[in-house]
């Protein structure tokens, strides 16, 4: 396997007294999906936070493709190609949808890779719409970001990231909020990452769909990593069990 | 009145405005006339007002109505596409005059020199000093911009430097009114087409990035922190070249041009003239100085009618003159049964 793309040791994070990640550790390796679930408020978003630096560590390290990240901030970390989507999703309400797509296309890291050649960012951002799914004959990259429905506001974020030409994205439950058909019409845009040897973590809620692509999974409950491995394995796990259904009571 | 309750108001964009944003825009006179007339209004308004204003008191009015205009254009550019409320208008005019001044004075550079050197170096010094606030989100930045300019008033009285308070007189004047009167307008104007402009552009996409929502914008590896200084030196840039300017013109500088009136008129000007439009500043500073010095025999009564207009343009018309002229300009309106 050689070395890992991502390797985070003992991270820490509490938030007064709540410990919302507590030591935990993992390894990524190049080209892997990556499911992490655990139910609500086990620490999934900040472990995510944490590892993109929008939330300062308390203690441990991250270290991509073997550089230590731990105290970048978070705009050098996504120009290294780490990126991420926003669970709530974070558009730029008062811009058309294709100029949401600006930022991530001037950023150093994009202008580094094209060496200033990229041309017409307009035209660039409209062809990234198109790929993640906006109807350009329906002139759906032309409305106002902040008029569009939550389905196109998730593949919005998808192609920010997009934009950066990312090596790592981590995905924090994009498919939440979706109707059926929605994450239907999502899946092949995930399976089009992966493909492309696109590593990703996918924080996720909806755990039939994540486990389609997942290769790998790690659970959490009260901010602990209880159990890792591929999915068939960690389902069969009894503190994921506990932590997903309860305690057995005997009566 | 039930007939009224069923109505209710259509807008409209008129065909020649729809064609204008088109590549249609150059089809006919029509639509290139459409689209060149306000602009042309707005140029021909400031260019030919030195020349029908009745005496010299007037003009330097017209002078001291650029220097607020500067400020407003600052303050709607800072506040609708970067997201910061700026209130620093007397800190800009007052380190940007003092800058000048100094040279002028310790140093005897010509007004010529002064006044770049003043715009740009006291620029950089209100960006610097304003750097730690630009990371926080929320209100910390405009009560910082507030408080600069007492700070520095204290220190200049307490330490007695600057000319402590009686000011450094004897700067040299400008040439000339119209010199004076010409290179005020022509940078207003440099800015408000400037700004209209770059707002559009791929950095003024990530400036309204900044103000919509900055966690995209570090999610996007741009560095908010960052864009907020350039923003603040652009308008940091415009306020201080007010205030090497006003040291020229009165050929003084003094405490009173860090006073709060710089702060808070271009608030006013900007709310009546229309807020997010850099032109509506502008417009307001137009009217609003010229009133304000009309008002002068009122004595403090003065503050009241100004409250009194912000007031009414709040609650009542708050999209401001420009806002409100564009609308009326680009669209029809009728009433429609429902």
């Amino acid at each position: 396997m050689g070395n890992p793309l991502l390797r985070v040791r003992s991270l820490s994070k509490s938030f007064g007294g709540v410990k919302a990640v507590n030591d935990v550790s993992f390894d990524l390796h190049e080209g892997e999906i990556l499911g992490v679930i655990g139910p609500n408020g086990s620490g999934k978003t900040t472990l995510l936070n944490l590892i993109t630096g929008f939330v300062r560590k308390d203690s441990g390290t991250v270290e991509f493709r073997g550089k230590d990240i731990t105290k970048w901030s978070a705009h050098k970390i996504s120009n290294l190609g780490l990126v991420r989507t926003f669970q709530i999703v974070r558009p730029y309400a008062t811009l058309p949808a294709f100029k949401n797509l600006i930022p991530p296309l001037f950023s150093p890291r994009i202008k580094q890779s094209t060496r200033g050649k990229l041309g017409d960012r307009d035209a660039v951002a409209i062809d990234v719409l198109e790929e993640v799914g906006f109807e350009r004959d329906a002139y759906v990259p032309y409305k106002l970001a902040g008029s569009l429905p939550l389905g196109y506001l998730k593949r919005l974020e998808f192609a920010r990231c997009l934009c950066m030409k990312p090596e790592t994205i981590c995905c924090d439950e994009v498919f939440s909020g979706l109707s059926m058909a929605e994450i239907a019409s999502m899946l092949p845009l995930v399976e089009r990452l992966q493909a492309d040897r696109i590593t990703l973590i996918m924080v996720e809620h909806r755990l039939r769909e994540l486990f389609r692509v997942a290769d790998r999974v790690l659970v959490m409950n009260f901010g602990q990593k209880i159990a890792e491995g591929s999915p068939r394995e960690v389902m069969k796990d009894p503190q994921v069990r506990r932590a997903y259904l309860g305690e057995e009571v005997k009566l | 009145m039930a007939e009224d309750a069923i109505r209710r108001k259509e807008r409209l964009d008129r065909g020649v405005k729809v064609r204008s944003d088109t590549v249609y825009a150059v089809s006919s006179w029509k639509e290139i006339l459409f689209l060149l007339a306000p602009r042309a209004a707005l140029i021909a308004v400031l260019l030919l007002a030195p020349l029908f204003v009745p005496s010299l008191y007037w003009q330097r009015v017209i002078c001291i109505m650029g220097v607020y205009a500067l400020l407003a254009i600052g303050f709607d550019f800072l506040a609708h596409f970067v997201g910061l409320v700026c209130l620093g208008g007397a800190l800009f005019i007052g380190v940007g005059a003092y800058f000048s001044g100094c040279l002028n004075h310790y140093l005897g550079l010509p007004p010529v020199l002064t006044i770049p050197i003043g715009s740009i170096g006291g620029a950089l010094i209100c960006t610097i000093i304003l750097l730690p606030t630009l990371p926080l989100r929320g209100v910390y930045f405009a009560i910082v911009t507030f408080t600069y300019p007492v700070f520095l008033e204290r220190i200049i009285v307490a330490a007695d430097i600057l000319g402590g308070t009686d000011g450094i007189p004897g700067l040299s004047i400008l040439y000339s009114t119209w010199l004076s009167q010409y290179s005020i307008l022509s940078v207003i104007l440099l800015c408000v087409f400037g700004l209209r402009r770059l707002v559009n552009e791929d950095i003024g996409v990530v400036f309204r990035g900044v103000k919509d929502n900055d966690q995209a914008i570090r999610a996007s590896g741009l560095s908010v922190t960052y864009y907020k200084a350039i923003a603040v030196f652009f308008a940091a840039l415009m306020g201080c070249f007010g205030g090497a300017y006003l040291a020229h013109l009165y050929g003084w500088v003094g405490m009173s041009l860090l006073s709060m009136d710089f702060s808070v008129f271009p608030l006013v000007a900007t709310v009546v003239g229309g807020p997010g439009t850099i032109a509506g500043p502008l417009v307001g500073c137009l009217l609003l100085v010229p009133i304000s010095e009309m008002l002068r025999a009122f004595g403090a009564l003065r503050i009241v009618i100004y409250s009194l207009i912000m007031v009414f343009f709040i609650l009542f018309w708050s999209e401001g003159l420009v806002n409100w002229a564009r609308r009326k300009y680009e669209q029809f309106e009728r009433w429609v049964r429902v």
